[in-house]
């Protein structure tokens, strides 16, 4: 059955590559000295990322009177960037655990990075809520410990203390996750490292890895487990970002449809990421073989699939204010489509739903400069989705007299901007130290030394 | 998760053969299981799937480890979520019972996944002997490259060092070497 069945499949890696090979081209980029490309691009990022500590100091001193909230529009521009860069972080998951467990063997090119893109996101969402306390030093006041204070305890009905405990534990898991895919590997640096120092790091993190398959055995299972814990986590990390708005009474928020619709939009966003972020790896470090078409074009069609669906829930949201009859839900919708905000939900509608059906075609998706392009259209309409949900069911409230408008200070500005320094520094450092792609699990798809099935 | 052949008794000797192939290091293993001799270990640079059966590996049972550690958390922290919102101090919020379990079900999951996750990962490390700094013990340069080895050992009254040297050869060992007393380093 299986024979008459198997179906001729292109090879997943280009260029018959054998293990040693393998090793050879992934560790062959931690080697050499960076290229000035990297030094530049390492320049501009801590720059950027210099500016952002500056501002969020100042708005630390200061107070977040620096931004340009007012009483009617009490969340934006801060929000908006904390779910950008958590939804961004989804995708890595998704490729690690996800594609994992339905046996996708595509996903070995791209997981490490897509990993390490998820725990700079996260690190970068992170920010946002912190600042967003004010007192940022009290931040410890979140986690239950006995206390001074009665004790007084934090409240576990609220939807912001779940996102408290859903963020850090998506965090270590991630973490965990990272780390146990990338012990082989370590070790596998460990034993071709000519620097003492080098031999003397990867061997402290490699735990003394050597191959051994009753080990190999144990560590497939532990991967094997994480996956299916990481899997329902991150369906679950997004849907208690989503409730934070959900169980506000506001029409535009108060929709059962915001898990869902969160869920799917973070993997949106965060393929979007993955495949800006590959394609520039691709082409910088010479990754062309490990990072071919066929993985381009799963992206792509992933990308194309969760856009459709977010299209489909921006018009359900539509569909449903008209049917509920409720006059308020209907005003939000039309004021997000024709109100002041317009401009943002039709830049949100033109990037999210037009752009990603242009991967119908296979000349666009084996284009990959327009990849690219489409790519960073998804990734600033899925921003401009959060900013449009955020900021047009706050800004016309239930009281005329109190409508306000809402437009962020530099100050705001900056502290995106840092949080994208933040980011493409970690990332680019990842590169220069970690190996991009999983060798390990790229020599496990290889067609070496296998007999033919 | 059974103990680490590298700690056992000394004297005792291993035949060591290098492979450069999956479908070698495949075969080989099985052949040697079917042949009746004594299989130390096998070393790999990635998971070969198929070999636990040839070694006659059993399953882990890590997965137990993560249901229990996963279910001590979760009951921990409804335990938790009750004595502090219904008992310790009780407060009104808007008018919500004081034991709300519905609302508790969100922090129990997270605590739930990190419990099991981070906890089967400690338990797989130290079951392993995993830890960091800890000098790796080799059989043979490349196995975390592009190189396989099975380690055999040679139980005494069994053994038939011709017979494996022979097995070896057929299945294309690239190296084929004794190694003496405990860990063939």
């Amino acid at each position: 059955m299986a024979s008459a069945c198997t179906i001729e499949r292109e090879p997943l890696i280009d260029g018959n590559k054998t293990p040693g090979e393998v090793t050879r081209d992934i560790c062959g980029v931690l080697d050499g000295t960076p290229s000035p490309m990297w030094w530049g691009a390492l320049a501009v990022s801590s720059s950027v990322l210099l500016l952002g500590v500056m501002a969020v100091s100042y708005q630390i001193a200061t107070g977040i009177g620096t931004w340009g909230l007012n009483n009617t529009v009490g969340w934006a521009f801060d929000i908006t960037n904390f779910v950008f860069w958590i939804g961004i972080g989804h995708a890595g998951t998704l490729i690690s655990a996800v594609l994992f467990l339905v046996r996708q063997k595509w996903r070995t090119s791209v997981n490490r990075a897509a990993e390490a893109m998820t725990l700079f996101a996260v690190m970068c969402a992170g920010v946002f809520p912190l600042i967003h306390m004010g007192r940022p030093w009290f931040c410890y006041w979140m986690a239950p410990y006995p206390n001074m204070r009665g004790s007084l305890w934090i409240n576990f009905r609220s939807p912001l203390v779940w996102d408290f405990f859903a963020i850090s534990t998506y965090f270590l898991i991630s973490l965990t996750f990272w780390y146990v895919g990338m012990i082989p590997d370590l070790a596998t640096i460990r034993d071709r490292a000519r620097s003492i120092w080098r031999k003397r790091i990867m061997g402290f993190f490699s735990l003394g890895w050597n191959g051994s398959y009753s080990t190999w055995l144990h560590y497939e299972t532990v991967y094997l487990l994480l996956a299916g814990l990481a899997t329902p986590l991150v369906v679950s990390v997004h849907t208690i970002v989503s409730w934070d708005f959900a169980t506000a009474v506001l029409p535009g928020w108060h929709t059962t449809i915001f898990p869902p619709y969160f869920v799917i939009g973070a993997i949106f966003s965060g393929m979007a990421m993955v495949l800006t972020l590959m394609l520039i790896a691709r082409k910088t470090m010479r990754l062309e073989a490990y990072i071919t078409e066929r993985h381009v074009g799963a992206m792509c069609k992933m990308v194309l699939f969760t856009g459709s669906c977010v299209g489909l829930a921006y018009g359900t949201e539509f569909l449903i204010a008209a049917y509920s009859n409720n006059p308020y839900e209907q005003f939000v919708f039309l004021n997000r489509a024709l109100g002041p905000f317009a401009w943002a939900y039709w830049i949100m509608v033109s990037c999210n739903v037009i752009a990603p059906q242009f991967f119908w075609l296979k000349r666009i998706r084996r284009n990959f400069a327009a990849v690219f392009v489409l790519s960073l259209f998804v990734n600033v309409g899925m921003w401009f989705e959060r900013f449009v949900i955020i900021v047009t069911s706050l800004h016309r409230d239930f009281l005329p007299a109190s409508w306000a408008s809402y437009a962020p200070t530099s100050i705001e500005i900056a502290t995106l901007l840092g949080s994208f320094g933040l980011f493409f520094t970690c990332f680019l450092l990842f590169c220069r130290f970690i190996p991009v792609i999983a060798m390990g699990e790229v020599k496990g798809v290889l067609s070496y030394g296998r007999k033919s099935h | 998760m059974g103990a680490n052949h590298t700690e056992l008794g000394e004297n005792r000797r291993f035949l060591l053969g290098v492979f450069e192939r999956e479908e070698d290091i495949l075969a080989v293993t099985r052949a040697a299981r079917d042949g009746g001799f004594t299989i130390a270990d096998v070393y790999a640079p990635y998971a070969v799937h198929g070999l636990d059966e040839a070694m006659g590996l059993r399953p882990s049972r890590l997965p137990w480890v993560a249901f229990a550690l996963g279910v001590l958390g979760a009951g921990l922290k409804v335990w938790f979520e009750f004595w502090t919102t219904a008992q310790s101090w009780p407060i009104n919020v808007g008018g919500k019972p004081w034991n709300s379990l519905p609302a508790f079900v969100p922090v129990t999951f997270e605590v739930m996944v990190l419990f099991a996750g981070i906890g089967t990962v400690l338990a797989f490390l130290s079951g392993r002997g995993l830890l960091p700094g800890r000098r790796a013990r080799m059989p043979v340069e490349g196995v975390t490259d592009d190189r396989f080895a099975l380690v055999l050992e040679e139980t005494d009254a069994t053994f038939d060092l011709g017979r494996a040297e022979a097995l070896f050869a057929r299945h294309g060992a690239v190296l084929v070497e004794e190694r003496n007393e405990q860990e063939p380093t």
